[in-house]
Order: C-alpha cells, then sequence, then structure tokens
C-alpha cells in the first residue's frame, strides 16, 4: 500500500502535474487567446514546417529499418554485431553534437560550404538543414523495433514462399509484412513523436529565421523568451496532444500485438 | 525499450540450421549455412542500401567531426576542453545527470514494481503515462517544468516558502533530468520482474526469510543487472540532453550552464574548433558508455535467462 502510494505520487509529480500544468496555462487566458496563437501566420508555418520535416524523414527511416532488419534477421553475415551497434549509435550522441556534426559538413565554414555558397545553395540555416538533423536523430527507431521482432520470427516462412516459387517482393509483401506490421507501426509511430518534437539538434542547424525556418519547438522557445508564455503553453499543447495521441497509440498498438502474440500461442499449443 | 543491441546479433545459425537433423561438424555446419542463406533473395540489396544509408548519414557525418579536430594541435585541444568554464559545465552536466540517475533507479524499481506486483485502480494509465518523457518533446517539458518550479509556480511557490529554490538553479537542472530518464529505468526492470518467479520469494518465505531479506537476497540479485542497465541508459540520456534543460537552468557560466549548451554558445560565437573539441570528449563518453551498456544487456540477459 505504501509502495503504491510511492509510486503514484513520483508519477503524479513528475509526469501528470507537468502535462496538466501546460494544457493550464495554454488555456488560462481564454479560448480567445489560445485560438489566436495557434493561428499566427508564424506559428502556422512552423506547424507546416514541422510536418515538412517529419514527413520526409519518417518515410525514409522506415525504408532504412526495414531494409536493415531484413539483412540482419534474415541473414548471417560477419560484422553484424557491429552493424546493429552501429545503427543505435544516434540514440547516444547528444542532438546537439547531431547538429553541429552538420554544420561541421555543410556550414560556411564547413567541408562543403565553399562549394554550396559557389552554387548557391543552402542547407545550414535552410530546411534541408533541419531534415538531416531530424533523419539523423531519429534514425534507429524502426530498426531497432523490428530487429528483434523479425530474428524471434525466423525465416521458415519466407523460405516456404521462396521455395514455393514467390519472388522476393512478393515473399516480402505478402509473408514478412503481414508479420511485422504492428512492430512496424509501432516503430513509425515513436519515430514520428521524435522528429515533430526534436529541439536541441534542429536548433543547432535552423538558425531560427521566424516563418521560414522554424518548427514547432523552436517557436515555442522564441515565444517563451519574449515573455508570451500563454501563446508559448498554446504551442505547446499541441504538441503535448501529439504526446498523447502517441502514447493512446502505442498502448493499442502493444495491446493488439499482445492478442495476436496469445492467438499465435494458443495455435501452436 | 526492446532493441538490445547484443541480442540482435544472437547466434541465429540455430535457426538457419535448424532443418539438419544430424549435427554437423563446424566447418560442414558454416558451408551448410553459406549456401543456405542465398535461399532468401535481397541480401545484397537491403544489406548495401543499410550500409549506404547509415555511412552517408551517420558515420561519415560523424567522422567529419573527428577529423575537425585532428586538425586542432594537441596543447590547443586539452585548453579547449578544459578551461574553467568547460570543467564547471562538466561538474554540472555529470553531477547533475549522476543524482537524477540515482534517484531514478531507487524510485524506477519502485514504480517498476508496483505496476507488475500490485492491481489498482488507474494502473493501466500510470503504466502509459510512464512513457510520456519518451514521447513529449523536450522543449514542451522544458517549459512546463520552469513553470511549475519558478518561484511563482504551482510547486515552485511552496518550495521557495521552504527557502528552497529550484528553477534557474543546478537543482532544476537535476530536475528537468529526472523527468528525462524516468522511463529507462522503469522499462528495463518490468520485463525481469514479470519473469521472475514467485517460486524464488515463496521457497525463501517458506524457509524462514523475512520479507526483507527475500527482496535483498533474492530479488535485488536477480535485477540489479536489468537496474544497473536502466541507470546507464538514464545518465547517457541525461548527459546530452538539452531542450529540457535549458529553460529550467538559468544556463549562468560556471554555475548553471550544461555542456551541449556550451556547444552551441561556441558556435554562435564562430569558435568551430572549440564548439568540436567539447563535442569529441561529450562522444567519447557516449561511446564508453554505450560499450558499458552493451556489457550490461548480455549480463542481464544471461542472469534473467538462467531463470528459465
Amino acid at each position: 500500500m505504501l509502495l503504491i502510494g510511492v509510486a503514484l505520487g513520483f508519477l503524479t509529480l513528475f509526469l501528470f502535474v507537468p502535462l496538466a500544468f501546460v494544457f493550464h496555462q495554454a488555456l488560462r487566458k481564454g479560448v480567445d487567446v489560445y485560438l489566436t496563437a495557434i493561428s499566427d501566420p508564424d506559428a502556422l508555418s512552423a506547424v507546416r514546417m514541422t510536418l515538412l520535416a517529419a514527413a520526409i524523414a519518417v518515410p525514409l527511416n522506415l525504408v532504412f529499418g526495414v531494409a536493415a532488419a531484413w539483412a540482419i534477421a534474415k541473414f548471417n553475415f560477419p560484422g553484424k554485431s557491429v552493424l546493429t551497434t552501429l545503427i543505435d549509435l544516434p540514440f547516444s550522441v547528444s542532438p546537439v553534437i547531431a547538429g553541429l556534426i552538420f554544420v561541421l559538413l555543410f556550414g560556411l565554414q564547413g567541408w562543403f560550404g565553399p562549394w554550396l555558397r559557389e552554387h548557391d545553395l543552402k542547407v545550414i540555416f535552410a530546411v534541408p538543414g533541419i531534415v538531416l538533423a531530424t533523419i539523423f536523430v531519429t534514425f534507429p527507431f524502426v530498426a531497432r523495433e523490428l530487429i528483434p521482432l523479425m530474428q524471434a520470427q525466423g525465416t521458415e516462412q519466407e523460405e516456404a514462399a521462396t521455395v514455393l516459387g514467390a519472388s522476393g517482393w512478393k515473399t516480402f509483401w505478402r509473408v514478412t509484412l503481414p508479420n511485422i506490421k504492428w512492430g512496424l507501426l509501432y516503430g513509425v509511430i515513436l519515430c514520428n513523436a521524435r522528429a515533430m518534437g526534436e529541439f536541441g539538434a534542429v536548433a543547432v542547424v535552423s538558425g531560427h529565421i521566424r516563418g521560414e525556418t522554424n518548427t514547432m519547438p523552436l517557436h515555442i522557445e522564441i515565444l517563451y523568451n519574449e515573455y508570451q508564455f500563454a501563446a508559448a503553453f498554446a504551442v505547446a499543447s499541441l504538441l503535448a496532444l501529439l504526446a498523447l495521441v502517441t502514447l493512446a497509440l502505442k498502448f493499442a498498438v502493444e495491446r493488439r500485438q499482445r492478442r495476436v502474440d496469445d492467438q499465435d500461442g494458443r495455435r501452436s499449443r | 525499450m526492446s532493441g538490445t543491441p547484443a541480442a540482435l546479433a544472437g547466434d541465429f545459425s540455430a535457426v538457419l540450421a535448424g532443418g539438419d537433423a544430424a549435427p554437423a561438424p563446424r566447418a560442414l555446419s558454416t558451408s551448410i549455412r553459406r549456401r543456405r542463406r542465398r535461399v532468401l533473395p535481397g541480401f545484397g540489396l537491403s544489406l548495401g542500401f543499410t550500409i549506404a544509408y547509415l555511412s552517408l548519414l551517420v558515420l561519415l557525418p560523424l567522422g567529419a567531426a573527428l577529423i575537425r579536430t585532428a586538425q586542432m594541435t594537441w596543447p590547443d585541444f586539452i585548453a579547449a576542453v578544459t578551461s574553467p568554464r568547460v570543467l564547471a559545465s562538466y561538474r554540472l552536466t555529470f553531477g547533475a545527470s549522476l543524482a537524477a540517475a540515482t534517484v531514478n533507479a531507487l524510485f524506477g524499481l519502485i514504480v517498476a514494481w508496483v505496476l507488475v506486483r500490485y492491481r489498482f485502480p488507474g494502473k493501466r494509465l500510470a503504466d502509459a503515462l510512464v512513457d510520456l518523457p519518451f514521447a513529449l518533446p523536450t522543449a514542451v517539458a522544458g517549459i512546463a517544468l520552469t513553470g511549475l518550479f519558478a518561484p511563482n509556480g504551482w510547486l515552485g511557490a511552496p518550495l521557495a516558502a521552504l527557502g528552497i529554490k529550484v528553477a534557474f538553479t543546478p537543482l532544476g537542472v537535476f530536475v528537468a533530468l529526472t523527468f528525462i530518464g524516468l522511463p529507462f529505468v522503469v522499462r528495463t526492470i518490468q520485463p525481469v520482474l514479470q519473469t521472475l518467479p514467485g517460486e524464488l520469494e515463496e521457497a525463501a518465505a517458506t524457509l524462514g526469510a523475512a520479507r526483507s531479506q527475500v527482496f535483498v537476497r533474492v530479488i535485488l540479485p536477480i535485477v540489479t543487472p536489468a537496474l544497473l542497465t536502466g541507470f546507464t541508459l538514464a545518465f547517457a540520456r541525461a548527459i546530452g540532453e538539452y531542450g529540457s534543460v535549458i529553460f529550467i537552468a538559468g544556463n549562468m557560466p560556471l554555475v548553471s550552464e550544461i555542456t551541449p549548451l556550451l556547444i552551441i554558445t561556441k558556435l554562435e560565437q564562430y569558435d568551430y574548433a572549440g564548439a568540436t573539441a567539447i563535442a569529441v570528449v561529450m562522444l567519447a563518453v557516449s561511446f564508453f558508455l554505450l560499450l558499458a551498456i552493451n556489457m550490461l544487456q548480455g549480463w542481464t540477459r544471461r542472469r534473467s535467462g538462467a531463470l528459465e
């Protein structure tokens, strides 16, 4: 009983209260102020930028995750454990450093800086930089969900399909994909949440140009530093809603996955 | 947190060689595996794409940072990474991360225990909420915690009455890092507790062990590897954390300035070499932590695998 109290107290204090605080602050000055804040042109442009970065980064990392999981889970090759560790690497790199490395490559003083300037191309303080930084920080999400799942499922079903004459793509679409769809969805949900919420890496490469290269988290920072707290929390509440939707989807997918596993378990018994 | 790098590398040969009735000698089984792996198509394509994408987006950019520091002279590098302001930022970053990971290890163990062992109303909600720090963008967490712990905030006001200042002090950094690290410990311990057979505790209790003895002698040794893994994961995440910290920290040089912020400050002053030098120190620490996590995860699997 005491332990339950301690655990729930800790969770309430550190998780529930901050979440409630965001919505309270966002709506404190009334619905009108809230609506004005989120329909401000700069806010809308930040929303578009965030959606654009996620719309490019998530599909690319999805394709990568599936390819990496196929190679690692279905085949044996030397250096496999090194490769899996390297895929996880972006998780242990500080987001600030993730931004920094792209500045070192594409910034004005960077390796490709002079060349980019000659050709009138901008990567840093522009959209490509934001997309690159977002891809880097969300890199492992899909792969690390799929690899253990596909390893556990083995290769028998795919081998059977191939022996029966199915082509590689057909095997993938008809056999592998239905088996991994929940894990895949789970990875995509987490990848998307991080892509839309990334702050540190994007802060380094974006240049904070209002209406141009601001994402939602950066817009929140600007509003907050200008003491426009109600507006900052209004935009923050949109991202908090995204977090809640993410948690709800994650919960639903996990339940679905568990039910599928239970059915499989019963069948094999 | 399901992807355990070392597990991924696990011996899959057993599955691939599963069709062979007779246990073949090692050399022979290798050659069988060689031939067998050609059964499924797409190895070259998927591995080639994986390595190309990984190199292009992760390895080459990281390599560029390392090469950049290699152009510095050794004394310059040492001077850049050991100036008083940088040293103060290490002390804060590593100290607050260590404290936050310790608190998370303690409370994370309690939370995981309660979520696995007890039934109570709202349990599923509490379980789902544990992942909030993964899902909530760090900037949102940052301004929420700052508002809460500011001297006029919901939690800051009562604490201020007690003479405790949280926001805009190193204590605030600790609070933000505790928030960020919370799910790591809970999610690494939970699966281990779930597979813990009740018979072990029952046996210990039957043999006359007190409740506390059962915990210290039976449960703790089994949970320790996972606890250390979660602790290290939370610590590794905390030292690199930026978004949730900068709002609440106050960012005073020498007092409440974290190392990632210092990197950004140097960048904004166009001190690319200085920023990169500090980044390389942080990367080295992260790399060692990654190695430690891999080893700890191997230990966790052996420890809990021995129970099955």
